[in-house]
């Protein structure tokens, strides 16, 4: 019945640690990819258990926003779209724009929600707001289906260019993980974060070239824009899938540097507060 | 071979009051955060400041099974957060040699929208089982939890018996080198924690290195070679079970003897309006209190600071090894009780004929006034029962089953 302990047990010690230890140790996330992948599963599994559509809300929506935004930007107020149909050029960046807003939302207060399971058990905590993300990528996934399939049939074909997709959803991710871990962990003793983030995302939403061209800003300013990360991945959601216009590289280059930065200063921020989490949450 | 666990002057300090000076402001977090050679050590010492463990050093070798005994905040659960790496020691360290699996608070990780099938996954990855080793176990697990027809039905439907059982069964089939397991015996109906702790008793023979925290000291003393009693975060005395146990009784009598104004138990609840100042049980005529004969009348006085409007009192005797014997609540009124205007700030309950067999038990209070606790009290009052004649009888010699005789008349052959 008892099977042989499968490798010779090793000593852990547990003491009081200083500095960027934990988060950043491979050797003890992969001794826990088990446990990693069923809360994933998990958050795939519970995201759209009793509801009545399901899944198509990862498709409803971006497509919602599509139809309001084409409303009252494209028709109504005339904002520049490229040349590209309006309903195309919003949809184009509000795929990837929903995927980070909700890896935001929801993965800020995944510690907070989770709390009886931070103050009983020990993992590393950072498989909570990570959960949260490759959830996400289900329907980031699907929603890229629908909105290559609108794509096509509107008559366009996409170029090469969609083979940049998979780095600018990297770029995307690392940028939400980044911050939604930091925002997580400042939730654990400050709740302030719950009612900021809401907030924060309508701000980030104007920010970020989702309504509007990045190309309505003048020079210095749409490179310097880049710095939010989520500008190279909008235009180059645009670029891949739409097929239009030059590639904007400048743009592409200046956030993914940014989404680093933002990634590993969340990282170590989360790493550093991570031992006092189930003191306080 | 190597020792389990060995702790090294292991210390955890809590900070009372979150929001006192110093980290006040997120941005003081912050800072506090990024501050090279972490935070300002001074005035640790002072009152905003509990040490829930201190300098503690302590060794378990494999395979032994230990009981942790202490009073509620004695450091009895810090002790396993800190070995199941739930929370940081704040000083010393502790090595600790093989997989840790943690029993606590049965249910932790159940998510309710999940079925029974998808949760005995997710729980048991979230108490450290391999995949592979819960798909080996699955119908090991089902069958303990007998929930078979409802594997399938999320656990948001499970009756709370129901998902209790689950829960246990997934945790009770864990096969960790070191297991903790606090308090998580007192699940489910009586045929079901028979099984359980048949199980625990399982474990516990099975060369494993347990840890047990419970305040029953009867299933403590039942499962456990050895006992660590916890005081203030502090270990007091390691030894035998049977020793370790009868030396925190002793303990429990001491603290009890004082003026019951003073106790400041953290489990001490209630509005205090009104409180409990001192408890006796008297025996008839001029005994010395606490001390009654089985068979005799008894009287169990509890005074009071205030006489309040509509006060009631339950009172419940615990015996020795901490189980409830029986409880009386004034609540359930009966035509005999008296409402007395003279009494003052004075409850007291009569019994005719004392129905317990020699022992030392203990006396539990909780005071209730309109409607509302003020005040409850674990070990209150502790009581000797000497043998005497029990409705015409006398008290069986010591080694007999239970702590009570029913009044009752034998019919047998000539």
């Amino acid at each position: 019945m008892l099977r042989p302990v499968e490798t010779k047990p090793e000593t852990i010690r547990l003491q009081p640690t200083r500095g960027f230890s934990r988060v950043l140790a491979p050797h003890e996330l992969w001794r826990y990819r088990d446990l990693a992948g069923q809360i994933a599963l998990r958050d795939i599994t519970v995201r759209y258990r009793q509801t009545l559509l399901g899944a198509v809300w990862a498709v409803l929506q971006p497509i919602g926003f599509m139809v309001v935004f084409s409303l009252f930007f494209g028709n109504l107020a005339g904002v520049a779209s490229n040349g590209l149909p309006y309903p195309l050029f919003s949809l184009a960046a509000l795929v990837p724009w929903t995927f980070f807003a909700n890896a935001l939302l929801l993965g800020s207060d995944s510690l907070v929600a989770n709390s009886a399971l931070v103050s009983k058990i020990y993992f590393p905590r950072i498989f909570m707001p990570a959960g949260i993300l490759v959830a996400g990528c289900v329907d980031l996934a699907i929603s890229l289906v629908i909105l290559i399939a609108i794509v096509l049939i509107w008559g366009l074909a996409p170029t090469v260019a969609i083979l940049s997709l998979p780095l600018l959803i990297v770029i995307a991710a690392m940028a939400a993980l980044g911050t939604s871990t930091a925002l997580s962990a400042i939730n654990v003793r400050f709740r302030d974060v719950r009612y900021v983030v809401p907030f924060l995302i309508q701000l980030w939403l104007f920010a970020t070239p989702v309504v509007y061209p990045s190309s309505l800003l003048d020079e210095p300013w749409r490179t310097l824009s880049a710095i939010n990360p989520m500008v190279g991945v909008v235009e180059g959601f645009r670029w891949a899938t739409l097929g239009s216009g030059n590639a904007p590289w400048d743009l592409i280059g200046i956030s993914a540097v940014s989404a680093v930065v933002i990634f590993f200063a969340g990282l170590a921020y989360f790493d550093r507060v991570e031992r006092g989490f189930a003191d306080y949450v | 071979m190597a020792t389990t666990i060995q702790t090294h002057a292991l210390g955890k300090r809590y900070r009372l009051g979150l929001y006192k000076r110093g980290y006040g402001t997120l941005r003081e977090a912050i800072a506090e955060a990024f501050r090279r050679g972490g935070p300002d050590e001074s005035d640790y010492d002072g009152p905003d400041f509990l040490w829930a463990l201190r300098d503690l050093t302590l060794a378990i070798e494999p395979g032994e099974v230990v009981g942790l005994i202490g009073h509620n905040g004695a450091g009895k659960s810090t002790l396993l957060k800190l070995l199941s790496r739930i929370t940081e020691p704040t000083e010393g360290y502790a090595d600790v040699t093989g997989r840790v699996g943690s029993l606590l608070e049965v249910g932790t990780g159940f998510h309710p929208e999940l079925t029974g099938r998808e949760n005995i996954y997710l729980n048991g990855s979230i108490l450290g089982m391999r995949k592979s080793e819960i798909r080996e176990r699955f119908d090991e697990i089902v069958e303990f939890a007998e929930i078979e027809r409802f594997l399938d039905t999320p656990v948001k439907r499970y009756s709370s018996g129901m998902s209790v059982r689950l829960a246990f069964a997934v945790a009770a089939h864990l096969e960790p080198e070191i297991l903790l397991v606090d308090e998580v015996l007192a699940v489910g109906d009586a045929a079901f924690q028979r099984k359980s702790l048949g199980k625990m008793t399982e474990v516990a023979s099975q060369g494993r290195t347990v840890i047990f925290v419970s305040h029953n000291l009867a299933i403590i003393q039942a499962l456990c070679e050895r006992g660590v009693l916890l005081q203030r975060g502090e270990a007091v005395a390691d030894g035998p079970v049977k020793a370790t146990i009868d030396q925190y009784l002793a303990s429990l009598e001491e603290g009890a003897s004082k003026d019951l104004l003073e106790r400041t138990d953290r489990d001490r609840r209630g509005y205090y309006d009104t409180q409990i100042r001192r408890v006796e049980i008297r025996g008839g005529g001029d005994s010395p209190p606490d001390v009654v004969v089985a068979g005799e009348p008894a009287t169990i006085a509890i005074e009071l600071t205030e006489q309040l409007a509509t006060m009631e009192c339950r009172v419940t005797i615990v015996n020795g090894l901490g189980q409830p014997v029986t409880s009386f609540d004034s609540e359930i009124s009966a035509a005999t009780d008296i409402r007395d205007p003279e009494l003052g700030a004075r409850i007291e309950c009569e019994i005719a004929s004392l129905p317990l067999l020699p022992g030392r038990y203990r006396i539990d209070l909780l005071l209730k006034a309109g409607r509302q606790i003020q005040d409850g009290l674990q070990a209150a009052g502790f009581f000797e029962v000497q043998p005497g004649v029990i409705d015409g009888r006398p008290t069986p010699a010591a080694g007999s089953d239970g702590d009570i005789v029913l009044p009752h008349i034998w019919r047998l052959p000539p």
